[in-house]
């Protein structure tokens, strides 16, 4: 793909490349599907294929595919160099395999910057507005501190246990003793808390997410919002319950904490946004915070309800935002009376923002009701999940406010350009898929 | 199979019904309408006749949720709901046939898409299944009152949805919190009667709050009536039927069917609570009915009253009166969409829905006057229409109630009747009779369409008023 800006001359070419790239990609998943069951672990044990994240990796190709075929000609379109964000983009996708596939801290290290570095320079890549600069910059430092986090997190687990490999001998006897955890892991462990926390944007940790999901070139936003942001959650529930899981007593509590946090924050302030892009940003903090309840609860069910989640998630707001991207001003205003000039592009958006808002024969209905019967089945403090369930009514105040702005308000949405009929059968298709997911949620 | 056609058919003649050119969409929403109707009858004939229509498939194996809706022995009130659903849209559409709304693609199909979600709520015997339809047959009606109305509509509207949206997703909180208990997992009415039989007391009590909460909001009983008039008021009119002669009733059916028999020590415990607040909701509704002048808010406030009584019947704990309740939820939703259907042609003809502008209807339309006064004396549940004998039987079980209020209750609940008088003639005597003004003069009488409406429920009115028994006999329970 790096070569491909050399040897091509045409952004129509370079872009084809790109899908059949992620063609490929899709392909190579599915034959790892196959190899589940085999001896999955290679590279000198570091990488470990197992049947859910085999299914993961398919999946997660699935959505980057649908990424790309919507948004394609937008990505092009944000500088000159569009065969280098391609480029980047498939290191982010590089490291999305690493992180779901890791046995060994060293590959979650090495997997979450191949992920964020790329994302750091994308972030930037509008070099002419200041906003993109100002994002790259703020994203680059914090991401900078929290890898620092990450690395002393992952040094003090090495000291307590003498490996890296998260199924060696010596995390077995550190974590599942009936002992306990001692000072060094403890403080290992909370400062991954920390770092991890920091990457999917969970309270208190969240505060790069609003300017660099805004300043960010809308064509690259969605991507690490979602298919970025979840692979880092699967990274998140293969360390802390296939390693942490005999121990979460001691840091259960953590992340009961940042769920409250991060549910609160995000709903609350993407009330009070005018713009909807910002609205979104914080709408995936707020999302997040139904995520984590997957790595709160710890079973089958949340393992299930994540993938879901990442799915349901991931398509929803690609949808919304493949319109915000068509759409002139991003302020709700700029959306009123869109239904009536584009009927297509306004009912997707509308059956994603439903999907977002979690309401039922949808996929987020039942990505949020796995999720938090996975909570409910673990038994312990059912009060954040009332809690939890409260702020999704929230939520359901500024979705439902954009579906107003597009049905119900008076008003001329101006669009940036005017999109063809294969983007418009794209949103539908994207549509549909949300909606199966709401029907036949089993399929997954 | 006939369980399923009750929800598809509505459900893909939506579809249909947004991608036919407009001329085609009215008759083609009136026969789906009419083909749902008489897959009702024909599935009411077959439960009659001891027939038991279920379908139960594999939906979402890992939660244990199958897709199980039917209509089983005991399932009376579930058969009486599902045919005022099919029975009140095909009415609706034909008083519409000369007062068409704008954009008629959009409206048509969601109110067949909101009749199919009424039709799930009503047949679902899964927890999860019947949540996903309560959910459903929202959204239409949500757009559907945003985009047809008053000026308030857009705001009102959103109240209206934020409000029911927040009461049921705390519902499901309880789904989920009663589903942790169940040995397999299944959602299962059957099971979830089994948890509710052995569940602690303690554990109950607040469950039943939870789940009492939503079902108040959508009834609603006082207070969580306050989204209501507002949102009668500025839903157009066809949706405002809709929203009371059927969707109210999915509070109540789900106390009955969800409520009562899964968290049975809860509800005995908080039985007193919540038959005071139906009481002072009769009350005060009515009272308030009396000092409206729009039309509208008078008629939505009247609604309260009666839901509320109702409420307190269910809760009464005593056959008689859940009977007389079963049977007033259905009468109540065929009195109250005629009688909106009423007050759709007045707004129409006066171009008003206050009560002061009118005046003198009956001399320039008589046949109009007769089914407003029809309609109104079975608002007050005069002795043969169908609305007394429901009334009569709520009363008796209210008085019956194991409760050392039992007196109170009635009472004050009695006061009700005499309030209802009062507003409901004062309504009448304000259009119908009184000086004329210049309005009246071009009031014209019934159209065909409409004529047809009221002879419907008229007729309706009166043999359920002279004949009970054809309801009596679907939720007759041995006692």
């Amino acid at each position: 793909m790096m070569f491909a800006g050399i040897v091509l001359k045409k952004t129509a070419q370079i872009q084809g490349v790109a899908i059949l790239g992620i063609l490929a990609l899709l392909g190579t998943t599915m034959v790892d599907l196959k190899l589940v069951g085999a001896d999955t672990k290679t590279f000198y044990s570091m990488i470990e294929l197992n049947a859910v994240t085999a299914w993961f990796n398919v999946l997660i190709t699935f959505c980057a595919l649908a990424y790309f075929t919507l948004f394609s000609k937008n990505i092009a379109a944000v500088g000159k160099n569009d065969a280098d964000y391609f480029a980047l983009l498939f290191f982010v996708m590089c490291g999305v395999y690493l992180l779901s596939t890791y046995s060994n801290m060293l590959i979650l290290f090495l997997g979450i910057e191949i992920l964020s570095i790329p994302q750091y320079i994308l972030a930037g890549s509008d070099k002419e507005n200041i906003k993109s600069n100002e994002a790259s910059l703020k994203y680059f430092l914090m991401g900078a501190f929290s890898t620092g986090i990450l690395l002393m997190g992952i040094t003090l687990i090495y000291g307590a246990t003498g490996s890296f490999d998260i199924f060696s001998d010596g995390f077995i006897a550190q974590f599942q003793s009936s002992a306990g955890l001692n000072t060094m892991s403890f403080a290992g462990v909370l400062l991954l808390i920390i770092a991890i926390g920091f990457k999917v944007s969970a309270a208190p940790m969240h505060f790069w997410t609003p300017d660099v999901y805004d300043g960010t070139p809308t064509a690259f936003t969605p991507f690490m919002a979602t298919i970025a942001k979840v692979s880092v959650f699967v990274a998140f529930i293969r360390l802390f319950h296939l390693s942490f899981g005999n121990v979460s007593n001691d840091w259960q509590t953590a992340i009961a904490a940042m769920i409250v946090l991060t549910l609160l924050i995000g709903n609350l302030t993407a009330v009070y946004q005018q713009s909807v892009k910002r609205m979104m940003a914080y709408s995936s903090i707020a999302q997040a915070g139904f995520m984590l309840f997957a790595i709160f609860s710890l079973n089958n069910l949340a393992w299930k309800g994540l993938i879901l989640y990442s799915v349901a998630y991931t398509l929803a707001s690609l949808g919304v935002f493949a319109v915000l991207i068509k759409m002139k001003d991003y302020t709700y205003e700029g959306f009123n009376g869109l239904a009536k000039k584009e009927p297509v592009m306004a009912a997707t958006a509308t059956i994603c923002l439903l999907s977002l808002a979690g309401i039922p024969l949808t996929g987020g209905f039942f990505a949020k009701y796995y999720v938090l019967s996975a909570a409910v089945e673990q038994g312990k403090w059912i009060g954040i999940v009332i809690f939890a369930v409260l702020m999704a009514a929230i939520s359901a105040y500024y979705y439902f406010r954009l579906i107003r702005s597009m049905y119900f308000a008076e008003g001329e949405a101006t669009l940036s350009y005017k999109p063809s009929s294969i983007e418009k059968a794209l949103l539908l298709v994207n549509a549909l898929l949300v909606i199966l997911l709401g029907v036949l949620p089993g399929i997954l | 199979m006939l369980i399923v056609l009750l929800i598809l058919v509505p459900l893909i003649g939506g579809f249909l019904a947004m991608l036919l050119p407009e001329k085609m969409v009215y008759p083609f929403a009136m026969i789906t309408t009419v083909a749902t109707l008489v897959i009702a009858a024909v599935s009411y004939i077959q439960y009659t006749q001891g027939a038991e229509l279920i379908i139960d498939r594999s939906w979402i194996d890992i939660l244990g949720a199958r897709f199980h809706a039917g209509l089983e022995t005991g399932d009376g009130l579930a058969v009486l709901m599902m045919m005022l659903t099919a029975i009140v849209f095909p009415f609706i559409f034909i008083s519409l046939r000369n007062k068409q709304p704008e954009k008629v693609h959009t409206f048509y199909s969601l109110m067949l898409f909101a009749q199919a979600g009424l039709m799930g709520v009503f047949l679902a015997k899964d927890a999860l299944l019947f949540y996903v339809f309560w959910e459903i047959a929202l959204i239409p009606v949500y757009f559907l009152s945003s985009m047809y109305g008053g000026p308030r509509r857009i705001p009102v509207t959103f109240k209206f949805f934020v409000y029911t949206f927040a009461g049921s997703l705390i519902m499901l909180v309880a789904i989920l919190l009663i589903y942790r208990h169940a040995p397999i997992r299944s959602f299962s009415w059957d099971s979830f009667v089994s948890i509710g039989q052995a569940m602690p007391g303690s554990e109950q009590s607040w469950l039943f709050w939870m789940m009492f909460i939503a079902f108040a909001i959508k009834m609603p009983v006082f207070p969580f009536h306050t989204w209501q008039p507002d949102a009668y008021e500025q839903s157009a009119t066809p949706v405002t039927i809709v929203l009371s002669a059927i969707m109210v009733k999915m509070g109540l059916f789900a106390v009955v069917r969800w409520l009562l028999p899964v968290i049975p020590a809860g509800s005995a415990q908080w039985m007193n609570v919540v038959i005071t607040i139906s009481v002072i909701s009769v009350v005060y509704a009515s009272c308030m009915a009396i000092v409206q002048t729009n039309i509208k808010r008078m008629i939505a406030y009247s609604s309260i009253a009666h839901i509320g009584l109702m409420c307190a019947a269910i809760f009464s704990h005593q056959i008689l009166g859940m009977q007389g309740a079963a049977i007033q939820m259905f009468n109540h939703g065929i009195t109250i969409a005629g009688l909106w259907i009423m007050v759709s042609i007045i707004e129409h003809r006066f171009g008003t829905q206050d009560m002061r502008e009118m005046g003198g209807v009956a001399k320039v339309a008589p046949l109009f006057t007769i089914g407003l006064v029809v309609m109104s004396l079975a608002n007050i549940a005069l002795p043969l229409t169908n609305g007394f004998i429901g009334e009569f039987m709520m009363f008796n079980g209210l008085f019956k109630t194991v409760s050392p209020y039992h007196t109170l209750f009635t009472v004050f609940a009695g006061l009700g009747i005499i309030l209802a008088a009062v507003y409901t003639l004062t309504m009448i005597q304000k259009v119908a009779y009184g000086p004329e003004n210049t309005k009246t003069a071009s009031f014209t009488d019934l159209t065909m369409n409409e004529l047809v409406v009221m002879i419907f429920f008229v007729i309706m009115i009166l043999v359920l008023g002279f004949y009970p028994k054809l309801l009596m006999n679907l939720i007759y329970v041995q006692p």
